[in-house]
Order: C-alpha cells, then structure tokens, then sequence
C-alpha cells in the first residue's frame, strides 16, 4: 500500500480541534470511570480483605468479569444503557475493578502483622488501625492497581468508539472503515499514536501522584 | 536511687485460655499478684504459654475463663480499647509504623487520648532523650533508617508515651544481637528505676531474667508456675528439678552477679593489685581476683579511698550468708 507521509502534517492541522476534543473526552471517560471504579473497587477492598470467602469472591468475580471480550459486553450494554458515554462508562468501570479490588485486598493483606497487633495493642480501634495504619501502608501498592486499571482503560475506551463512544477510538474505527481511501491511515496511525500518548500521561501523572502521596518512609 | 512507683497492682486469679481445635490449654488456671512498681518475668521454654499469658493482660488474647485485675479494676469489663491506651505495649518484632517519623510513632496514645499538639512535642522530646536518641537528630527520621536497637528503643518511648501504670513486654531484646541486648539492659534497668512501671516482661532467657527481674516466674507447660521468687532466691534454692535444669550451669556464679560487694564482710589486710569499688558486684570480685593470680584484691569507694581487701574466702561465705540475710539488690 502506499502511504504519502507529507500528506499527515497538512491532516493533523486541519484535525487538530478535533484530535483535542477527542483526546480530551477519552482522558475524561477514563477518569469518570477510574473515579467511579476506584470508590466501589476501594470500598470493596477494605469490607472483604479480612474474610477468606468474602474476599476470593470478590477477587473472583472482578476477574471473571475481565473475561468477557470488551465488543461483546458494549453489545450487551447498547440495549440497556444505549450508545454512547453511559455504556462505555459502566464497561470501563467494571473491568477496572480486578487490579483495584486485587491489589487493595493484596496490600492491606501484606502489611506486617507485628504492626497491627502493636497498633491494637497501643489501643486503636479496628477501623483506626485500617485507615491510619494498613491504608497508608498499603496506598503504593492500591495505586498500582489504580495505574493498571487506567491503562487499561485507555485501551478498552478506542475499543468503546465502536459502540459511539466518546474518544480516540473514533479515529481508529474512521480509518476501519475506510480502509484503502486516502485518510484512512491518517486517521487509524493518528487515533493510535494520540491513545499511546494518553497512556503514557497517565502512567507519568500516576507516577507523580505516588511521589507526592506516598510516606517517605514506605517508600523503596 | 530512690525506686518511683507510677505502677499498678495487677492481680490475675484462675485465668485459663484454651484455644479451639487444641487437646489442652495454652494457659490453665495461672494465679498470680503482681504489686506496683515491680517487674516481673516470665521465663520458660518456648510454647509454655508466656505470651498467651501476658497478652491477656491487654487481651490481645480474651482468656476462656478466670479473672484479671489493674488497681482493682476487673478488665475484663473494660472496653479493650480504653485498657490498651493505659498498658504499654512492647513486641519483639517492634511493629514501628514504617510510614510513621519516630516522632509521629512516638505520639500514637497521646493523639488517641486526645492531648494538645504543645503537650506532644514536649512529650516526644522528652521520651526520646529518655531511651537515649536525641530528639533533634531522630525525631523527623524514619523507622527504616534506625539500627535495630535504635528501633527498640523507640519502641520503648512508644509504649511509654502516656504514662502507662503497666508495661507488657514481649521478648523485647530477643532480636537484637548480644552486645546491643547487653547495653538495653542496662539502660532499660536504668530507666525503670527511675520510673517504676509494673511491668510483666516475657523471655526465654534465664539469664535476662535474673539480671532484670524483681521477681522471676518459672513456667513450665500451660503455664504451671514451677517457682515464683527473687532470683537470688531461685538461684539459691531452686524449687524442683525443672527449675534447676532451667537455671543451668553456674548457679553460684549467677548470684555472684547479684550480690553487691558491699554485702560481703571484707578483710582488713592490705592487698595488692587491681582494685574493685565497693559498688561492684561479687562476680566482679572473683574476675578481678583470678586476673590477681587468686590473690586477694583491695576494695576501695568510689573515691579510689581503700576499704579493706576481698578473697575468695570472704566471697563464698557472702554466698553463704545472702540466702537468709537478703540485702540483694540488682545491677550496677
Ligand atoms: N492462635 C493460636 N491458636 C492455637 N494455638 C495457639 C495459638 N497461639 C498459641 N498457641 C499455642 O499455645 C501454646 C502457648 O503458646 P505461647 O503463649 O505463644 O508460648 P510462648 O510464648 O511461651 O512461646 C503453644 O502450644 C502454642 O502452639
Ligand atoms: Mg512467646
């Protein structure tokens, strides 16, 4: 095939306020279902790491739901949820739920037992001793599970365009459907490159949150 | 030194702890009276049952049955929480908040009891100098970047903060290396007679028990007291067999230790050769008198002033007579 690369820069600047607008709703989907998926996901995390059934459960399930190939769940989703942000939100935020719930459950689990029972013994409530002492211990290691959840999300949201979803995937799928016309790389390579970028924003930005939030004592 | 007592009587009276799915208790039936300001050890073979025993007092561990009393006070009524803010706490593995500065470690039971922030600062500095680690140097620093001892020291201020009546520690030099175990020691033998806890302190190690101990109990299984004395008084007249095999060689040795010199009737003849203050303890005397040749070495005060000479003729007779006679004290 032939491709004519002089033609991408005269594309990207007759693009460029859409390229932003998508961009701009793709980190924004992420974000809406990170948010959403961090509080159920968190929430989970420190109800069931305690309890053995409880906690296999809920590991269990988020992987289960991991499973499911992400254009059939967005096929499930349309009749219930409809096209566009609702759905893509939801299928977003559900697969995000296997590296949160796993790593809270992981990190609360791993801190040093000797901590919590000095921590119980010097007369701290149970929920105390999570919220002061095993969250804080744990947060590196709950904001990995954050950090995967968003990379993975980034990339099931190009996924999501097929379903009207908001963001770069739009581009990809342009580019699908027109193969051999004379933009349909343009688009495909641009979609990709900018999801890649966003990726890598996110990775950066969750690495500066980690320096900022995370005790200097805990820190390797 | 005069001995402060800020301690509580602390009375335990049938306590049993069984645990689910196991043939016997951990604990049965353990009596026991510990009055203020004392310290006592719990000595015994690993898996006799001290720790269950001690984490009673806290419960840590509930006990299945019997009851535990502070000042009085039935604990077991208590909310856990309220009690645990009142007992110092110390664990072998130390258990420092890893994401905590030492201060911050320090302050936990201040915060919780809900002292002012002037009240903590000047709380944490003073606790700190007390385990000697200058505050100025270790308070903003982090678990991670103290020595081991260091770190128990911290956990010491830590257990300490508030004031507790009662102090329980676990086997707290366990893991420290002999030398560093040596030196807390003797420091924590320095502190408690400035601040005179009751403290019920857990090891497996006869010796740290009667370098430390006010009074000793010998566990064997479940917790059966074998002997509950001084450990001059363990040392002189162990109880049973089980007792004397836990003591080990050189009974006689490690009362020496715990016999000050000045206990001992010295010789009025002059002597030659390194001399030994009269604060020392016997087995001080007898290292100096077989490094003398087994000659006779001068006992002088703190002065360098000459008070007379000891042999080992007047050593063993100090030996002798210490059974009845109990001017025991302990240390340096
Ligand atoms: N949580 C537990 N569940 C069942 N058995 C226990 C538990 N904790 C301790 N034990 C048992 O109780 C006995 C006493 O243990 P412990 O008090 O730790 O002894 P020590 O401190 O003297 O080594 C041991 O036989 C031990 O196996
Ligand atoms: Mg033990």
């Amino acid at each position: 095939m032939d491709y004519d690369l002089s033609l991408v820069l005269p594309f990207l600047i007759k693009k460029a306020d859409e390229i932003l607008e998508l961009s701009t709703e793709h980190v924004l989907v992420v974000l809406i279902s990170l948010v959403i998926a961090s509080i159920i996901g968190v929430g989970t995390g420190l109800l069931v790491w305690e309890k053995p059934v409880a906690r296999s459960a809920a590991v269990a399930t988020a992987g289960v739901i991991l499973t499911i190939p992400s254009m059939a769940l967005l096929t499930i989703l349309i009749p219930i949820m409809g096209l566009g942000w609702a759905s893509t939100v939801f299928a977003l935020s559900i697969y995000s739920l296997l590296p949160i719930v796993r790593n809270t459950v992981v990190g609360l689990r791993e801190v040093d037992p000797a901590v919590i029972e000095s921590a119980r013994g010097m007369g701290m409530s149970k929920v105390a001793v999570l919220m002061k002492i095993q969250f804080p211990i744990a947060w590196p290691v709950i904001l990995t599970g954050l950090r995967v959840a968003a990379q993975l999300s980034v990339g099931i949201a190009a996924i999501a365009a097929y379903v009207a979803g908001p963001g770069m995937g739009a581009y990809i799928f342009k580019g699908l459907s027109m193969l051999g016309a004379a933009n349909a790389l343009n688009f495909a390579l641009t979609g990709t490159v900018v999801i890649v970028i966003i990726a890598l924003s996110f990775d950066a930005v969750f690495i500066l949150i980690n320096r900022l939030t995370t005790s200097r004592g805990i820190r390797v | 030194m005069s001995k402060a007592t800020s301690g509580a009587s602390i009375e335990l009276t049938n306590v049993t702890k069984s645990y689910p799915n196991q043939p016997q208790s951990a604990v049965e039936n353990f009596s026991m009276s510990i009055n203020p300001g004392e310290l006592i050890m719990l000595v015994g073979p690993s898996g006799c049952g001290k720790t269950t025993t001690m984490k009673m007092i806290n419960r840590i561990i509930e006990p299945t049955s019997g009851s535990i009393k502070i000042d009085g006070e039935d604990i077991l009524s208590l909310d856990q929480n309220i009690l645990r803010r009142r007992i110092g706490y110390v664990i072998q593995q130390i258990g420092l908040f890893p994401h905590m500065t030492i201060a911050e470690n320090v302050s936990v039971v201040p915060k919780l009891l809900g002292w002012d922030k002037a009240q903590i600062a000047s709380r944490v500095e003073e606790l700190l100098s007390l385990v000697e680690l200058d505050p100025s140097k270790f308070a903003n620093r982090y678990p991670k970047q103290l020595s081991g001892g260091q770190q128990q020291r911290v956990g010491v201020a830590r257990a300490l903060a508030a004031d507790p009546p009662v102090m329980l520690m676990d086997e707290p030099f366990g893991a420290t290396d002999p030398i560093t175990r040596e030196k807390l020691q003797d420091e924590f033998l320095r502190l408690q007679a400035t601040i005179g806890k009751t403290i019920v302190f857990v090891t497996h190690d006869f010796d740290e028990a009667i370098k430390l101990g006010d009074r000793i109990a010998v566990l064997s299984e479940r917790s059966q007291i074998e002997q509950f004395d001084t450990p001059a008084n363990i040392l002189a007249n162990p109880a049973s067999d089980y007792v004397s095999s836990f003591i080990g060689e050189g009974a006689a040795l490690k009362r020496l230790a715990l016999i000050p010199i000045s206990s001992a009737k010295l010789s009025s003849t002059s002597a030659t050769g390194p001399s030994v203050e009269i604060s020392e303890n016997l087995r001080e005397a007898l290292d100096h008198i077989v490094l003398n040749g087994g000659a006779p070495v001068p006992v002088t005060d703190a002065k360098g002033k000459s008070l007379g000479s000891i042999s080992v003729k007047e050593i063993s007779s100090a030996l002798g007579a210490d059974v009845s006679s109990l001017g025991i004290k302990k240390g340096k």
